[in-house]
């Protein structure tokens, strides 16, 4: 009857399951410093009430969100508070964006056009001048620090010396690099292949990549993150037809791929989902089946801190990374303490946002000083943009640790590859 | 015993609805020398607990000519003068394959008949207008219905009124009635807060108390048949609807969902009940299934939507006056000159009619009380704005309290300190009420107690029903006026007041709110221990 439906009530984002506990407006980075924020129960399911009855009612608060998602993980009653809120934005923002987010948010394009000019481009925007010309007209503020562009794009790095190599191993996977990879760091891509080849995976990438779309989405172009989402899918899907898992190595990516992809973008990914995997997960879960082993140096010794980023919360992956690095004898291991650096993709880069942003990521920045450790690892790449520039230890993600600790001939024996 | 202002009025009218304040109103602008007396709170019989709907008359036009032309010519006014507290929805009236597809064609006939606009619309086009509507419908018929908001009507008349000289009193009710000679000459009222009583005297007295004009009348030894009937409604935690949705047929249970500020309303039952029953009304399991089965017909996401609550008014039928019997029921507008019909002169009763024709029913009765005064003075209501609602350009407003303030005091909006943040810290997040919105209301909107707060600014009926915002409400309040123990009996009774609606449908996320709830004000603050009216089931609305 009625009431049997009445009590299988489920909600869009689960919206009407809030029970204005507030628990969410504690955990938010942005409430702590920002008192003129709304907070997420008042921005997501509160206000959407009033959203729902009138359109006019969208608030441009709802911009100071920084989408770190740590709302949903504090709920006690699993509501999509932070989806809420990308899904307001997205539905109700009337402001078309500026050309600033058009440039930070196409990090494909713009990849791809400075690659080739990386020699040029990067000292250009470490001067004063271009910085300020940056911060006056394009809103993009002057104190942050751009990642370099890398003169080769790692498609061509693993098409020139890796892909040759791939075949002849018995087992596959596939990689989603992402931009940051591709553009900017083709290190890290690099260093993923050197640990899957030697346990005795080949590495192979999708059919076509496009950037997943994160930073389309926070800057208003959900038209575009779509249709590239979708190209992603159709990659993917022929990647997992081919019996092959999907690989990343950024945790922003595969938490949009993933998640953000059906909440946000309406792409249906039901199928592909699971198949997505951040390489330190799949490497932990196929040392626990046993069907893998790592050997690493002796003489590796480092004092590691790992940082927590926003979306490995969200997913729940963060012991996979930490259990992984926990297996390196040589790595004194400092876990810090679980809080947002405050860059949030492009977020931090706005000259609008850049005092918030310095003032949430304060309480991480000062724990790293004080652990003065020789790396900061964490698996996402803005944060390590942040945590670079703001607390100036150098950054890695748990793969390139990995990979810089492991003791390649002993592994491969151990996994039978000679 | 004092008398009010040692002074004499023109006329007293006894009752805070809507129909008391539209009148008292009507009275003061043509120059009178007015009392206001309310024994709770304003609106809070019929005029606060119905669905809020401002009809088109669409819904009388097959039964009732009258009322349906009444109806459509109110409801152009009510556009013009009570602009904020009106949101122009329009309305469908759908047929389901149940229901007789032939009955549209009479149905639009008598609507047009009426002055009513109605057009037929293209099921597949009704679904477009209006999404959340039964896809099965057959047939859909636009017509100018709209939203109301009864709370802020009534005040916006009570300030008026205030506005052209009218005194007003709360919370005093009326316990006898003064007659020397065969004519009231007043009313004994005893103040509900401290129990002292105290005589006013007028020329006129108007009787607009509702169902509980029958007691008032009783008073004065004349006997009105009245008919209480109950109707339930349930409110929902958010619009699923942004038309009000009608089944057209003729008129039965629950076949109107009103979109109504942040919520939808489902309504109504009808059942008659004894007139004692009438000051403490339940609504029942089988009232609730009811309610929820019939509105899943109009719009099925109602089955899977929260409910907030239930609650039940009572219409206040009159028996025409010459079948005693009681079977005749008119709901059109009675106005009762009992000098002429009971030889009681000085006394007149305005009842029956509809919050949709309070106006009118304003007009009639002091059309009449003008004529015992010999007072010659036009009716100037239905071209004059309501505060809030003149033409003048409004604020425009940024932030999401600052626009929810807006749509509930209009232009009086202006006149609420914003600026620092202990003015526009919230109070009530679920409807965006700041400091300075509770501040203005106690200051100028006749609020006693949380209750009175909740009916001027939605504190405490949005999802969390008191949860968080009460509290906070009480603390502004206190602050105010001093009086820790005060607040603290307040309190107690706003969560017992929230909770009586809540327990209808207390189930699910509904259940888990009022039990977050409890914990809160029961095992962490200790309200319930605090209070001295420790009785669960007491509060003053």
């Amino acid at each position: 009857m009625a009431n049997e439906t009445q009590t299988q009530n489920v909600s869009v984002n689960n919206f009407e399951q809030c029970l204005k506990c507030s628990i969410c407006t504690v955990y938010c980075p942005v409430s702590a410093v920002s008192p003129e924020y709304p907070g997420p129960k008042q921005a997501g399911p509160d206000a959407e009430r009033y959203r729902m009855k009138n359109k006019e009612f969208f608030d441009d608060a709802l911009k100071m969100c920084l989408n770190c998602k740590r709302c949903e993980v504090a709920c006690p009653n699993d509501v999509h508070i932070g989806d809420i809120i990308q899904a307001a934005r997205i539905k109700y923002n009337t402001h078309r964006p500026k050309l600033r987010d058009m440039m930070l948010a196409n990090t494909d394009f713009v990849g791809t056009m400075a690659s080739p000019f990386a020699a040029i481009a990067n000292p250009i925007l470490k001067l004063k001048p271009m910085k300020a010309i940056l911060h006056g007209v394009m809103a993009i503020d002057k104190h942050r620090t751009f990642p370099d562009y890398s003169s080769r794009k790692f498609e061509s790095w693993f098409k020139k010396n890796a892909a040759s190599e791939q075949d002849k191993f018995n087992k596959h996977v596939s990689y989603f690099h992402g931009c940051y990879v591709n553009y900017n760091y083709p290190q890290l891509g690099i260093d993923f292949v050197k640990v899957m080849n030697a346990v005795g995976y080949g590495v192979h990438l999708l059919e076509k990549e496009k950037c997943c779309g994160v930073a389309l989405i926070a800057n208003g172009m959900p038209k575009q993150a779509k249709r590239q989402g979708e190209v992603n899918m159709t990659s993917m899907r022929k990647a997992i037809a081919n019996g092959h898992q999907v690989l990343t190595t950024s945790s922003t990516c595969t938490f949009t791929m993933r998640d953000e992809y059906d909440h946000l973008l309406g792409i249906d990914n039901h199928d592909v989902r699971d198949s997505i995997s951040l390489a330190t997960r799949f490497l932990f879960q196929l040392i626990e089946k046993g069907e893998i082993k790592l050997a690493f140096r002796e003489d590796y010794h480092k004092r590691v801190a790992y940082h927590s980023a926003c979306h490995m919360e969200r997913m729940g992956w963060v012991p996979y990374s930490t259990q992984l690095l926990r297996m390196i004898l040589g790595i004194d291991f400092v876990m810090l303490e679980s809080q947002c650096c405050g860059i949030s993709g492009t977020y931090g880069f706005k000259k609008e946002n850049y005092e918030r942003s310095q003032a949430i990521g304060k309480g991480l920045f000062d724990q790293i000083k004080e652990v003065n450790p020789d790396y900061v690892a964490t698996d996402c790449e803005t944060c390590k943009w942040q945590i670079e520039m703001s607390a100036g230890t150098p950054v890695m993600n748990p793969i390139s640790i990995i990979a810089e600790a492991l003791d390649i001939e002993a592994t491969r024996k151990l996994n039978n590859l000679d | 015993m004092t008398t009010v202002n040692n002074n004499h009025y023109d006329v007293i009218v006894i009752g805070g609805g809507i129909t008391g304040a539209g009148t008292a109103r009507d009275c003061a602008m043509r120059g009178l020398k007015v009392l206001l007396v309310e024994r709770h709170d304003f609106s809070t019989g019929a005029t606060g607990r119905n669905h809020g709907l401002m009809h088109s008359g669409a819904r009388y036009a097959v039964t009732d000519h009258e009322s349906a032309k009444e109806c459509i010519q109110e409801n152009m006014i009510l556009r013009k003068i009570a602009k904020h507290c009106v949101e122009e929805t329009d309305g469908l009236f759908i047929t389901l394959p149940e229901d007789d597809i032939n009955f549209q064609a009479t149905f639009v006939q008598k609507c047009t008949e009426a002055g009513i606009s109605a057009e037929i619309i293209d099921p597949k086009q009704a679904i477009l207008m209006e999404p959340s509507v039964n896809p099965e419908l057959i047939g859909a018929v636009k017509v100018p219905d709209a939203s109301i908001d009864p709370f802020r009507l009534t005040m916006a008349n009570v300030l008026d009124a205030q506005l052209h000289g009218a005194e007003v009193l709360v919370y005093h009710e009326v316990i006898d009635v003064i007659i020397e000679q065969d004519r009231m000459v007043g009313v004994k009222l005893r103040n509900n807060h401290n129990g002292e009583t105290l005589d006013a005297y007028a020329t006129v007295t108007v009787n607009a108390a509702g169902i509980w004009g029958a007691l008032i009348a009783q008073m004065a030894g004349v006997k009105i048949n009245m008919f209480p009937a109950k109707g339930s409604l349930l409110i929902f935690g958010h619009r699923v609807n942004h038309m009000v949705i009608n089944r057209c047929r003729k008129p039965a249970n629950a076949d109107i969902l009103v979109p109504d500020d942040a919520v939808c309303v489902i309504g109504t039952t009808s059942l008659r009940i004894p007139i004692e029953e009438c000051d403490d009304m339940r609504v029942t399991p089988e009232e609730v299934e009811e309610l929820l089965a019939e509105g899943m017909k109009l719009a099925p996401s109602l089955g899977s939507t929260r409910i907030l609550r239930g609650y039940a008014g009572v219409r206040p039928l009159v028996a025409s006056d010459d079948d005693p019997s009681g079977r005749s029921i008119s709901r059109g507008i009675v106005t009762l000159d009992h000098e002429k019909r009971d030889g009681l002169a000085g006394f007149i009763t305005i009842t029956g009619g509809k919050m949709m024709t309070y106006r009118l029913m304003a007009e009639e009765v002091t059309n009449l009380v003008c004529q015992k005064l010999n007072i010659n003075k036009s009716c100037e209501t239905a071209t004059t704005p309501l505060p809030g609602s003149e033409p003048k350009e409004e604020t425009k407003r940024f932030s999401f309290s600052q626009k929810a303030a807006q749509g509930r005091h209009g232009t009086l909006n202006d006149t609420i300190e914003r600026g620092e943040a202990a003015n526009d810290a919230l109070v009530c997040e679920c409807e965006g009420v700041s400091v300075g919105e509770v501040r203005y209301a106690v200051t100028k909107l006749h609020v006693h107690n949380l209750i009175n707060l909740r009916r001027r600014t939605r504190v405490g009926m949005g999802t969390c029903q008191g949860e968080l915002c009460a509290c906070r409400a009480a603390g502004v309040m206190c602050n105010d006026d001093k009086s820790a123990q005060k607040a603290i009996n307040d309190l107690n009774g706003f969560i017992n007041e929230r909770w009586k609606g809540m327990q209808p449908v207390a189930w699910g996320d509904n259940l888990a709110e009022a039990q977050l709830t409890a914990t809160i004000y029961q095992s962490l603050l200790g309200v319930d221990k605090l209070a001295n009216e420790r009785r669960i089931e007491y509060y003053e609305i």
